[in-house]
């Protein structure tokens, strides 16, 4: 599926002084009485594919979640290209965005795909994918469609152009999503368990486009429960263990040589 | 014995003999002299005058239901996502309006409504004016509708899945962007069959605006009935246009129940 010689060569292409597209220091989220994330660091400079790992419950989700605000921090900082997203506390003491317009902002940055899809069911494929860059972006129709209807033939979608969500496998509607997401020329994207809602026979043909996308140089944060495949594609690993990272390090040091015994449980629990 | 009363229908109007088929047969049931009121020749024939209480019949269901769409959007929307105060006071609305019997509510809005409209206008200095019935009809009909409208689209919204919400504010999507191009069209196939019921109810319900002496079919159809003593006739006459305005309406309703559920499969024996 992925050519092991060639991974290892393209995968150290991110270099040491490659501008930080995602920067989060010392987060906290807590729901209620939950405290979900208890201070975790990331760091993604471009070109890098950043793996988080991680059991059921370990925040992974969440932490992916806090970068474009689909869940408010509680406190720490996001930086993404270098901005600090603003935050303030509503009447409730909740941590809330400072500025609305920002954080649309910093989203159209963001391509996310998430586990179940989430394609608009009243759009076919190529008005999924085009939807943002012209209702948000601004960009001109038919560019948008003619863009898409490339994206769409890279994930091998090509002649499903006109089909609606709901007639696709997972596997389909999961490249169309990713498409959606490439659409909006994302400077990082975000996944989201992009495989963990699929047939198995249908988790391959998501892993290459994706594998595709991550030797081509694209930065990604990426939440995955397929360690042969994270360790395929990261250039760093992140295990995060009850709201904190645990360990993290290149691949080969995360799969190959794992230190804490927690890391070492969970590698054996999945393998 | 009915065959005399067609010879003599057929002879009074010579002038016009073509087109009198179906006047043959339905004379025979009505009776000759009480069929000559529905012609649309004045002055004996009052069929202009119930077109003209149709068309305001119409006018205000459209109107109404219209009216009551706009107020059942925002109250959705202010139930589903405003602060506390806002969906207190929808709640009182949206209770009331369904707790109180709608004639009431008719007499209640109509009068106390346009006497508090033209006292506010004297208070401003301002002459009394005399609202039109039918722009009156239309305001008191869209607030109850308003009240129905508020408790569909807010099912039909809970009804949309999340994630694709979810996914339009992920990329950016101003809340206004997002109402117009996912929310409203993904909610709409579970708001279709719950406003086409509104839709046939505000038809029927411009009926209740006759206590009033709005100029509607009702009411146009009972000061024939009664200056001619041909009830039968004339509220048979109503009752076959009520007929046409349902048959019509549901002709429409599967129209845009299909467009609206374009991209959801359909269930299977359907169609």
């Amino acid at each position: 599926m992925i050519a092991q010689g060639t991974a290892p060569a393209l995968k150290y292409t991110a270099q040491n002084d490659a501008a930080e597209a995602i920067h989060v220091e010392n987060l906290h989220k807590r729901f209620g009485e939950l405290h979900v994330l208890k201070g975790v660091s990331l760091s993604a400079r471009d070109g890098e594919v950043i793996a988080i790992i991680g059991g059921s419950g370990s925040g992974k989700s969440t932490l992916l979640r806090c970068i474009n605000c689909l869940e408010n921090p509680t406190s720490g900082i996001v930086r993404v290209n270098g901005e600090e997203i603003r935050m303030k506390a509503d009447s409730h003491g909740h941590t809330v965005p400072a500025d609305r317009k920002q954080i649309e902002r910093i989203r159209s940055k963001l391509g996310m795909v998430f586990q179940n899809f989430n394609l608009w069911s009243h759009m076919t494929l190529i008005e999924n994918v085009i939807e943002v860059p012209v209702h948000v972006l601004g960009v001109k129709r038919d560019v948008a469609i003619a863009e898409a209807e490339k994206l769409l033939a890279r994930v091998g979608l090509a002649e499903k152009r006109d089909v609606y969500p709901a007639y696709l496998s997972g596997g389909q509607q999961q490249r169309a999503a990713i498409a959606r997401a490439l659409a909006i020329n994302p400077r990082v994207m975000l996944f989201d368990e992009p495989t963990s809602a699929l047939d198995p026979e249908l988790i391959g043909e998501v892993l290459k486009v994706i594998g595709d996308l991550a030797r081509e140089g694209r930065t990604m944060v990426l939440v995955t429960h397929e360690m042969k495949f994270a360790r395929e594609v990261a250039t760093h690993v992140v295990y995060l263990y009850n709201g904190l990272v645990e360990e993290e390090g290149p691949p080969e040091q995360i799969f190959g040589a794992p230190k804490s015994e927690r890391l070492k449980q969970f590698l054996r629990n999945v393998g | 014995m009915a065959r005399p009363a067609c010879y003599i229908i057929g002879a009074a109007s010579t002038r016009k003999s073509r087109g009198h088929k179906l006047s043959d047969v339905l004379a025979t049931i009505f009776g000759a002299s009480s069929l000559e009121l529905l012609s649309f020749q004045p002055p004996n024939g009052r069929g202009l005058s119930l077109l003209h209480g149709l068309a305001n019949s119409v006018g205000i269901a459209f109107g109404s239901f219209g009216v009551g769409l706009v107020i059942g959007i925002g109250g959705a929307y202010g139930k589903l996502y405003g602060g506390p105060v806002v969906r207190d006071l929808l709640e009182v609305y949206t209770t009331v309006v369904r707790a109180v019997p709608e004639l009431v509510l008719i007499l209640l809005l109509y009068f106390a409504g346009t006497d508090l409209i033209n006292q506010l206008l004297t208070a401003l200095g301002h002459a009394a004016i005399d609202i039109n019935g039918v722009v009156a009809g239309i305001g008191v009909l869209g607030v109850v509708q308003g009240a129905y409208s508020t408790e569909v689209l807010r099912g039909a919204i809970l009804g949309i899945p999340q994630g694709q919400i979810e996914a339009a504010r992920a990329y950016g999507m101003p809340p206004g962007l997002l109402l117009r191009r996912i929310t409203l069209p993904a909610m709409l196939p579970f708001a279709i069959p719950g406003l086409a019921n509104l839709w046939l109810i505000a038809t029927k319900d411009t009926a209740l605006l006759a206590i009033v002496g709005v100029n509607e079919l009702t009411q146009t159809t009972r000061t024939a009935a009664g200056a001619t003593k041909a009830y039968f006739t004339f509220f048979m006459a109503a009752d076959a246009l009520y007929l046409v305005l349902t048959l019509v309406s549901n002709v429409v309703i599967g129209r845009v129940e299909r467009w609206a559920r374009r991209g959801m499969p359909s269930i299977a024996g359907s169609h």
